[in-house]
C-alpha cells in the first residue's frame, strides 16, 4: 500500500504555482522525509495530503488510493500542522476531551501515560506550555489516535536540540512499535537525516529525488579526479560537478559495481551531499523509487 | 516522470458511518461558553431590571384600569402617576437594539475567525469529525442557543409593555408596535435578528479569517440591514391603508399623510397660500412652509374641498408584520450559514 500517491499534482495560489507536476508514491511502512528549502512546496503537498487543500491539477490519494479528507483519510491520518497549532486557552485535559470527541479512535490511557512521563501537567493550559512541551502534546494527541499514518509538517523547527531528540524519539518509538507510517517535513536534512529511511525532495514545486534512502545511495557515487578532465566524463549521467582548485568532484548515477575510469577515484556519497547537489542542479531528477519505470505501482503495493 | 501510472482516483467503496453529532456538544461548550456567558451577562441583566420593574408596572397598571370611574379625578392622578413613573423602557430599548449586533459579532464572527486566525482550523478539520460537519454542529447549535435566548428575552419584554400596549391609546406617549423602536424586540423579531446577525457574523468570519476586522464588518452589515429594514422595507410587507382623516385609529403606524382637492394632491406650500388669501387669521406665521396643524384649520380647508389623507399601517397588523419578518430574516439566516457551511467545505487552505 502507498501511503501517498499523486500523479500530475498540481496547486495554485493566484497566478503561482507552489507544487507542479508532482507525481510520486510512497510506500508504507517507512519514515519518510519531506526536504526541501522554504517555498519549495512541502507545506503545499502536505495540505494537500491532509485535505485541507484541494488540488489545482492532477489528483493525490492516500492509504492506498482514499481521497484525501474522506472519512477513512481522516481516521488514519493524524496531521500536526507547523508550530503545533494548538487551542492555547485549552487544558491538556480539555485537548484530550477535544481530540476524543472528535476522533474515531482515541487510547485516553496512551495519552494520560505518555503526557504522565514527559511531565506535561494535564490542568495547565496548551499556551503556558513551554514550545517543546506543546509539540510533544500535539505528538501525543496524534498518536493516541492510533493512526494508520503520521504526518508532521516542520515538526522541530521551533524546538532546541534537546526537545529536538526527544521529539524525535517518541515519534520512532511510535513508528516503530506500532507500525505508523511517518512522513516529516523539514528544510534541514541533518535533523531528520538519522531518522528516516525514505526522502523526497522537493524543489521549486516539483519532485526532485524520491525513493528509499539505500537505493538512493546506492545508485549515486562521487568520482574525484582532475578537474581538466571533467568534461570529458560521459560514461554515467552527471548530476553534479564541484570543482576544487586541481580537482573535481563528480556526483554521477552509477552503481557500486560501475567501471571507474583510469585516473578517477569512486566514493560512496553521504544523504546531505547528494540532496544538496540535487538542489543545486534544477534540472536533475533521480525517482528510483516506485514511479520510475520497472514494476507497476500496483506491483509494488503487493 | 511524465507516465501517469499512479491511479490517484478515489476509491468509492464504502465510507464508515459518521461521528456521532452529540460529540460536538461539549466540543462546542468547552470552546464557546465565555462567550455565551457574555449573551447570558447581557440580556440577564436587563431581564432582571425589567422583571422586577415590570412588576410593579402591572400592579399600577391594574389600579389605574379597575379605577371607577375613569373619569374622576382620583382615577386620573392614577393614570398620570402610571404614565409619569414608568416611562416605556425607552432607554433600555435603545441598548437592546445593539443585542442582536453584539451577539452576532462576538458570538458569530469568532467561530470560524479564530480558528482561522490562529491556524487551529489544521487541527479541528483533520480530525475524524469532518470539517464541514463540524462547522454545520457548531453554527447550527450557537444559533439555537442564541435565538432561543433572545426569544426568551423578548417575551419578557412583551409581558413588560403589555400594559402599554393594552388598548388604552388615552394614556398618551406610548410607543406604536410597530414603531421601529419596539417593533424589533418583541414577538418573533428580536430571536430572528439575533439569528441573522449570528449567521452574519459567522460568514464575515469565514470571508474575512480575522477576528477583530470581521467583529468591525459584523457590526456594520448588521447595521446597515436593520436600518434598512426599519426604514425602506418594512412599511411594504402588506399595503397600507388609506383613510380620509389625518388621525387612523389607535396605534397606527403612520406612513404618510397629504391634502387633495379635487382628486389632485394639495403641496403644503399651496395650503399655506391659499390660507394666506382665505383665511390669515389661520394662517399662523407661515413658517417651515407649511400650514397649521389644528382642528380648525383643518375643518376649514375640509368645508373649502379640501381632503386630507393618511396611508398607514394599523396596530392589528403587529403579527402579521412580526411573522414576515422572522420569515425573511430566518430564510437569510439558514442562507448565510449553508453559504459559510459551503466555504468551509471547499476552502482551499
Amino acid at each position: 500500500m502507498n501511503v501517498i500517491e499523486a500523479s500530475g499534482l498540481g496547486k495554485r495560489y493566484g497566478s503561482t504555482w507552489a507544487l507542479r507536476e508532482c507525481s510520486l508514491a510512497i510506500p508504507a511502512g517507512h519514515v519518510t522525509a519531506l526536504v526541501g528549502p522554504n517555498g519549495a512546496g512541502k507545506t503545499t503537498l502536505l495540505n494537500l495530503a491532509a485535505g485541507l487543500a484541494t488540488p489545482s491539477a492532477g489528483g493525490i490519494t492516500v492509504l492506498g488510493g482514499r481521497a484525501p479528507g474522506s472519512p477513512v483519510a481522516l481516521d488514519g491520518i493524524a496531521f500536526v500542522a507547523q508550530d503545533a497549532p494548538l487551542y492555547k486557552n485549552l487544558s491538556g485535559a480539555d485537548l484530550l476531551h477535544l481530540t476524543r470527541n472528535l476522533s474515531r479512535r482515541f487510547d485516553q490511557a496512551y495519552a494520560e501515560s505518555r503526557l504522565g512521563e514527559l511531565g506535561i501537567p494535564l490542568k495547565r493550559k496548551a499556551g503556558r506550555l513551554s514550545g517543546g512541551q506543546q509539540a510533544q502534546l500535539a505528538l501525543t494527541l496524534a498518536l493516541a489516535r492510533r493512526p494508520r499514518l503520521l504526518v508532521l509538517d516542520e515538526p522541530v523547527a521551533m524546538l532546541d536540540p534537546v526537545a529536538r531528540h526527544d521529539f524525535m524519539a517518541l515519534m520512532l518509538t511510535a513508528a516503530l512499535d506500532d507500525g505508523v507510517s511517518v512522513l516529516l517535513s523539514s528544510h534541514v536534512l541533518t535533523e531528520l537525516e538519522r531518522v528516516a529511511d525514505y526522502l523526497v525532495l522537493l524543489s521549486r514545486g516539483q519532485v526532485q529525488m524520491a525513493g528509499e534512502v539505500d537505493d538512493l545511495l546506492a545508485c549515486h557515487r562521487v568520482l574525484t579526479g582532475p578537474a581538466a578532465e571533467a568534461d570529458r566524463y560521459t560514461e554515467r549521467p552527471v548530476v553534479h560537478v564541484r570543482r576544487a582548485e586541481a580537482q573535481a568532484h563528480l556526483l554521477v548515477r552509477a552503481a557500486a559495481d560501475d567501471p571507474v575510469p583510469p585516473g578517477w577515484e569512486a566514493h560512496p556519497v553521504g544523504l546531505e551531499e547528494l540532496a544538496l547537489a540535487y538542489l543545486r542542479e534544477p534540472g536533475a531528477a533521480a525517482l528510483p523509487g516506485p514511479t520510475l519505470p520497472g514494476p507497476t505501482l500496483s506491483e509494488v503495493a503487493k | 516522470m511524465t507516465a501517469l501510472r499512479v491511479p490517484a482516483r478515489p476509491e468509492q467503496d464504502a465510507s464508515p458511518r459518521p461521528l456521532p453529532w452529540r460529540r460536538m456538544a461539549w466540543v462546542t461548550w468547552r470552546q464557546h461558553r465565555i462567550a455565551l456567558a457574555g449573551v447570558a451577562a447581557l440580556l440577564g441583566g436587563p431581564a432582571l431590571y425589567l422583571w422586577l420593574t415590570g412588576l410593579q408596572v402591572h400592579r399600577d397598571w391594574t389600579a389605574a384600569v379597575a379605577c371607577h370611574p375613569a373619569s374622576s379625578g382620583a382615577c386620573g392622578a392614577l393614570v398620570g402617576y402610571y404614565i409619569h413613573d414608568w416611562p416605556p423602557a425607552q432607554i433600555i430599548s435603545v441598548v437592546l437594539q445593539a443585542a442582536p449586533a453584539l451577539i452576532g459579532a462576538f458570538v458569530g464572527a469568532p467561530v470560524l475567525a479564530r480558528e482561522m486566525e490562529t491556524g487551529t482550523f489544521r487541527y479541528a478539520w483533520t480530525l475524524g469529525f469532518g470539517r464541514w460537519r463540524w462547522t454545520l454542529a457548531k453554527l447550527v447549535s450557537l444559533a439555537v442557543v442564541v435565538a432561543a435566548a433572545a426569544g426568551a428575552f423578548s417575551v419578557l419584554l412583551s409581558w413588560y409593555y403589555q400594559p402599554f400596549l393594552a388598548g388604552n391609546p388615552g394614556f398618551g406617549g406610548d410607543p406604536v408596535p410597530l414603531d421601529a423602536t419596539v417593533f424589533d424586540l418583541r414577538g418573533v423579531a428580536f430571536a430572528a435578528w439575533t439569528l441573522a446577525a449570528f449567521a452574519i457574523g459567522a460568514l464575515a468570519g469565514m470571508l474575512i479569517r480575522r477576528v477583530v476586522p470581521a467583529i468591525a464588518a459584523t457590526l456594520a452589515v448588521y447595521a446597515g440591514l436593520a436600518v434598512a429594514a426599519g426604514v425602506f422595507l418594512r412599511e411594504h410587507y402588506m399595503t397600507p391603508l388609506l383613510i380620509r382623516n389625518l388621525n387612523p385609529p389607535g396605534f397606527a403606524w403612520i406612513l404618510s399623510q397629504w391634502w387633495t382637492k379635487g382628486g389632485k394632491p394639495v403641496g403644503q406650500s399651496a395650503l399655506a397660500q391659499f390660507l394666506q388669501q382665505e383665511a390669515p387669521q389661520l394662517a399662523g406665521d407661515g413658517k417651515g412652509g407649511g400650514i397649521p396643524q389644528s382642528p380648525t384649520v383643518n375643518q376649514y380647508l375640509a368645508q373649502h374641498g379640501y381632503a386630507q389623507w393618511t396611508s398607514y399601517q394599523p396596530g392589528s397588523r403587529f403579527w402579521p408584520f412580526q411573522w414576515i419578518e422572522g420569515g425573511w430574516l430566518l430564510a437569510l439566516s439558514v442562507l448565510l450559514i449553508a453559504a459559510t457551511v459551503w466555504l468551509v467545505r471547499r476552502r482551499a487552505a
